[in-house]
């Protein structure tokens, strides 16, 4: 009798992935500005370092959150007792406050009805478990974040089907892609329970347009189906035209109590928007009160710590904190984004226009061999071993076309930023000089032979990297 | 409405919708009862006393000491802010090493470093409670199934079964022998299941034991041990209560030593459960520990780790913490004299009143055995008996059943979440209904109830207690009142 269960034996984990390569390589050869000059530049870790200092600032000022206490009385003992799976009262309300600000308090969340879950991870996972059934699907527009492989499939045996999104308008959603979606799953024989978008998008860094979120509600209102909108960057949209909420979609068009009303969930965190990963605070927001009551039972199993609930309460209960950290982080990722842009420029590459996120959408269609993921896998292997930048393929993001790359800009200082862009500049410029029949004699020299999973790497089968977004 | 509550219940999943949280239960009222009238001894001191939390309250004094003395343990304060930033982006599911090492080194202090742990075969998850389910993940398909000693923590039923599709198979323990867990027992719930043709693919242990408060021999320990390499099947031992050992602590007998002498034993099958949610008293800070010897196991459960990891800012806290030896060993016993005398007093003073209690030497809690109190020796007598306590006697305490124990009458009655006066009156409130039913046998008028609680009054048979998927009342009831 076999000893484990499937689920432990089986790799829809996604980590057995061909990219792990390029982590693998980074974390034996991690670049330092002092120790290791030569080393890998981390690009493929969508992380937000830009805003720590205002973080720290806060911090100082306020030492009774930092120190368990409250109008300076110690309430350790009764933070270390808290487990109640409703959340602390006064943390729920400052995050929906906090949510309400960062789309312009055009909406407003009532805290009731939102769950804390162990971050986005443990949200997306949950909220799977809580509207469908093993071997249901949902629908996720391409490219998207690897790492819902993982999460929306792995325990819960539910189904990812594409909505195949092309370069041809900026990969935005289309009714015919919906639609199209839609009956490849149920050619599979597969039962649709809902799409999941990710606004702003990972990895493309776009907000979702009007339009798109229209189209949308109409499709899972026609098909009588559920939304799911992972708004983990919504803070994070540094320029026009501006971050429109899936709820203020709903709003507009009188939505309320419907039962289209019922079907639309939010998924946040704090990981992008405030970076804090480590701190482990996600949410799920529902209208629907089954939903919401399911989900508080289900995040038993991934609680935030109270020590963190009541330390981010503080924070985020302060109004004029929070207003300054949204529009000053939000201006340093403009700025930054602006550099990795003119970078990418500079070496005659151009990226998908973008207006938020940690990344930029990279196109590098032109530097491939061929129109192939071989080719792209080949470049991509090339830019993580010579040209020392771990970034992250289109086709880990399930893209339909090769020559996509996913390349953040907020994880490092500028330093890093530019050397990052001289780097990739010199080894465009290298690669245009050389001649198409020398690349051989590089592969041989300094890589590994491609192993067979290169070739054997078909659309339907794609495995993902592990863990950060 | 019935229609469109169907409509609405269909489109969500059969695990949202159906009943597997174990929450709709008659003991719930016991809960609700508390909500609505809690005990404080200035503002309601008639107010119902909670004994149904497991929770270790006595000594929170001598953590507030430490994190005075060691500000730097905050990535918050002026002290610790420095290592703010590296923190804050921690999300690596392999843990802080300083994490881990010092987890490590707790978990052999509370064992009397009798037996040594691996600091990189530790695995974080989200409380106890996410690791028993990410452990049933990895060990059991849907439809399998683990063999579990009654009685046994309700919660179990919701952990490991719930999202899982996993089953479970009690193995019934009596009152006769002290609910021991005998060899017997074991095989006669493992051949059923064959019966049944339920695959079994571990046995699952708590030891120290909820809601006994006893630990298990060395015989009884290796006994299971051979019994589960046999049959080639996982041995589970959730040691969540080791540090709570408050007599004989050297003694008590982790699973890691008996694999340590038995060289025979296949390791691939041995794993812990651990949190330090009852040793410290932490429940909030969800710290919860898997520690397998099963290599595969524990890289699968670290991929799963994913979806309960430890903030990373409590990690930081919790490693300086357990790394401070001198704090830790002056904890450990503190604590343990702490949880001997309120045990003591408690069980002494219940003597007293005639009401006896198994002889336990753990826990946060006691078994107590109020059988000869029942109108009828059934489950039916002990929820009758229960709900007197709850709305006479105004003492939340949990009742045997939803532990899904095989002998009605047994209460487990937790001490260690009260303080002195507290306790006190709670016993001060038993001794005057002890003496008021001395006077008269049990009343027979019937007890006055908020027609508004559904209960379930039915006759349950034991099958139906152990099908059921209820829960006890569980501290995630209670409503934050901050």
């Amino acid at each position: 009798m076999k000893l484990l269960s499937r689920k432990a034996t089986c790799n829809s984990h996604g980590q057995d992935s061909s990219y792990f390569l390029g982590w693998q390589e980074y974390e034996k050869n991690p670049y330092d500005e002092v120790k290791n000059p030569k080393g890998i530049i981390q690009m493929g870790l969508a992380e937000n370092q830009l805003s720590f200092d205002l973080l720290e600032s806060w911090l100082a000022k306020n030492p009774d959150a930092a120190g368990f206490k409250k109008d300076g009385q110690s309430i350790f003992r009764e933070l270390a007792l808290f487990q109640d799976y409703h959340g602390l009262p006064a943390f729920k309300q400052a995050l929906v406050d906090f949510m309400s600000e960062i789309r312009g308090n055009k909406v407003t969340f009532d805290p009731s009805n939102l769950v804390l879950t162990a971050g986005a991870t443990s949200a997306n996972e949950t909220l799977v478990f809580c509207l469908a059934e093993p071997g249901e699907a949902f629908l996720l527009p391409t490219p998207y974040y690897p790492g819902f492989d993982r999460d929306l499939k792995w325990r819960t045996g539910v189904e990812i089907v594409p909505i195949h999104c092309t370069s041809s308008n900026g990969f935005q959603i289309t009714e015919t892609t919906l639609e199209e979606a839609y009956q490849l799953a149920q050619k599979r024989n597969l039962k649709v329970k809902g799409v999941l978008v990710t606004n702003p998008s990972n990895p493309l860094g776009t907000t979702m347009s009007r339009t798109e979120l229209n189209l949308l509600v109409n499709f899972i209102s026609a098909k009588n189906i559920h939304l799911i909108s992972d708004e983990i960057y919504s803070g994070t949209v540094f320029s026009s035209p501006g971050f429109i909420s899936i709820m203020e979609i709903l709003k507009e068009r009188s939505f309320e109590d419907t039962e289209v009303w019922n079907r639309v969930h939010i998924v946040y965190s704090l990981s992008k928007d405030l970076g804090l990963p480590g701190f482990r605070v996600g949410a799920i927001y529902s209208n629907d009160d089954m939903v919401v009551a399911a989900a508080t039972k289900m995040s038993s199993f991934g609680l935030v710590s109270s020590q963190t609930q009541y330390l981010l309460s503080a924070m985020l209960s302060d109004k004029k904190f929070t207003k300054n950290y949204i529009s000053e982080n939000q201006k340093r990722l403009k700025q930054r984004h602006k550099k990795l842009v003119s970078g990418l420029e500079k070496a005659g590459i151009s990226c998908l226009k973008s207006n938020a996120g940690l990344f930029c959408w990279v196109d590098m269609r032109h530097l491939l061999s061929s129109n192939t993921f071989e080719a792209e896998i080949e470049l991509w292997k090339k830019i993580v071993y010579d040209v020392k930048l771990n970034i992250s393929p289109g086709s880990s993001c399930h893209c339909t076309e090769p020559g996509w790359f996913r390349v953040c800009f907020a994880n490092m200082s500028e330093e890093t930023l530019k050397l990052s862009m001289q780097r990739l500049k010199a080894f465009v410029d290298s690669t245009t000089k050389t001649s198409q029949t020398n690349h051989q004699s590089i592969e041989n020299s300094r890589r590994k032979s491609l192993p067979k999973w290169v070739f054997r790497l078909s659309f339907d089968d794609r495995e993902t990297v592990h863990g950060e977004r | 409405m019935v229609s469109m509550l169907r409509k609405q219940e269909e489109l969500l999943s059969k695990i949202a919708s159906g009943n597997g949280h174990g929450e709709n239960c008659p003991y719930f009222d016991g809960w609700k009862a508390y909500e609505t009238d809690p005990y404080h001894p200035t503002e309601n001191p008639n107010g119902v006393i909670q004994m149904g939390l497991a929770e270790n309250q006595l000594c929170f004094d001598l953590v507030q000491d430490w994190l005075l003395s060691n500000p730097e343990a905050s990535i918050c304060t002026a002290e610790g802010v420095n290592y703010f930033r590296d923190i804050a982006i921690f999300q690596d599911y392999h843990g802080l090493p300083k994490f881990r090492n010092a987890v490590a080194n707790f978990m052999a202090k509370v064992r009397g470093n009798k037996v040594k742990y691996d600091p990189d075969r530790i695995v974080m998850s989200g409380g106890a409670t996410g690791a028993h389910e990410t452990v049933a993940f990895c060990l059991a398909d849907p439809g399998e199934a683990f063999l579990v000693p009654t009685p046994y923590y309700p919660g179990f039923d919701r952990d490991l079964r719930w999202r899982t599709g996993v089953q479970l198979v009690p193995v019934v323990c009596d009152s006769s022998n002290n609910f021991e867990i005998t060899r017997e027992a074991v095989e006669a719930a493992y051949e059923k299941a064959q019966e049944d043709n339920i695959r079994i693919k571990g046995l699952l242990l708590t030891n120290p034991s909820n809601p006994l408060g006893t630990y298990l021999d060395r015989e009884t320990l290796r006994s299971l041990v051979s019994f589960i390499n046999e049959k080639n099947i996982h041995l589970v031992c959730d040691e969540i209560y080791a540090a709570t050992v408050f007599m004989g602590q050297h003694d008590f007998i982790s699973i890691s030593e008996i694999i340590e002498e038995d060289i025979h034993c296949n390791r691939n099958l041995i794993h812990i459960v651990y949190s330090l949610s009852k040793d410290m008293g932490f429940p909030g800070f969800r710290v919860g520990i898997i520690y397998s010897y099963n290599d595969k196991v524990v890289s699968c459960a670290r991929k799963m780790s994913s979806f309960g990891l430890v903030s990373s800012q409590t990690q930081h806290l919790i490693a300086s913490m357990l790394s401070d030896d001198e704090f830790i060993d002056r904890f450990i016993t503190e604590s343990a004299k702490r949880l001997a005398e309120r045990h003591r007093d408690f069980t002494w003073g219940l003597s007293q009143m005639g009401i006896g209690c198994l002889k336990s030497n753990a826990g946060l809690f006691f078994w107590m055995d109020l059988h000869h109190l029942l109108k009828e020796q059934t489950y039916d007598g002990e929820m009758e008996l229960w709900k007197v306590i709850i709305n006479e006697v105004k003492l939340n305490v949990s009742p045997g059943s939803s532990f899904h124990c095989a002998n009605p009458g047994w209460f487990r009655v937790c001490f260690a979440n009260m303080d002195d006066e507290t306790m006190n009156i709670a016993l001060s409130r038993i001794r005057s209904f002890m003496s008021k039913n001395k006077e008269a046998k049990m009343p027979v008028k019937k007890l006055c109830w908020q027609r508004s609680l559904r209960l379930s009054t039915s006759f349950r048979r034991l099958d139906d207690i152990m099908s059921s998927p209820c829960m006890s009342p569980q501290s995630p009831l209670v409503r934050a009142r901050t």
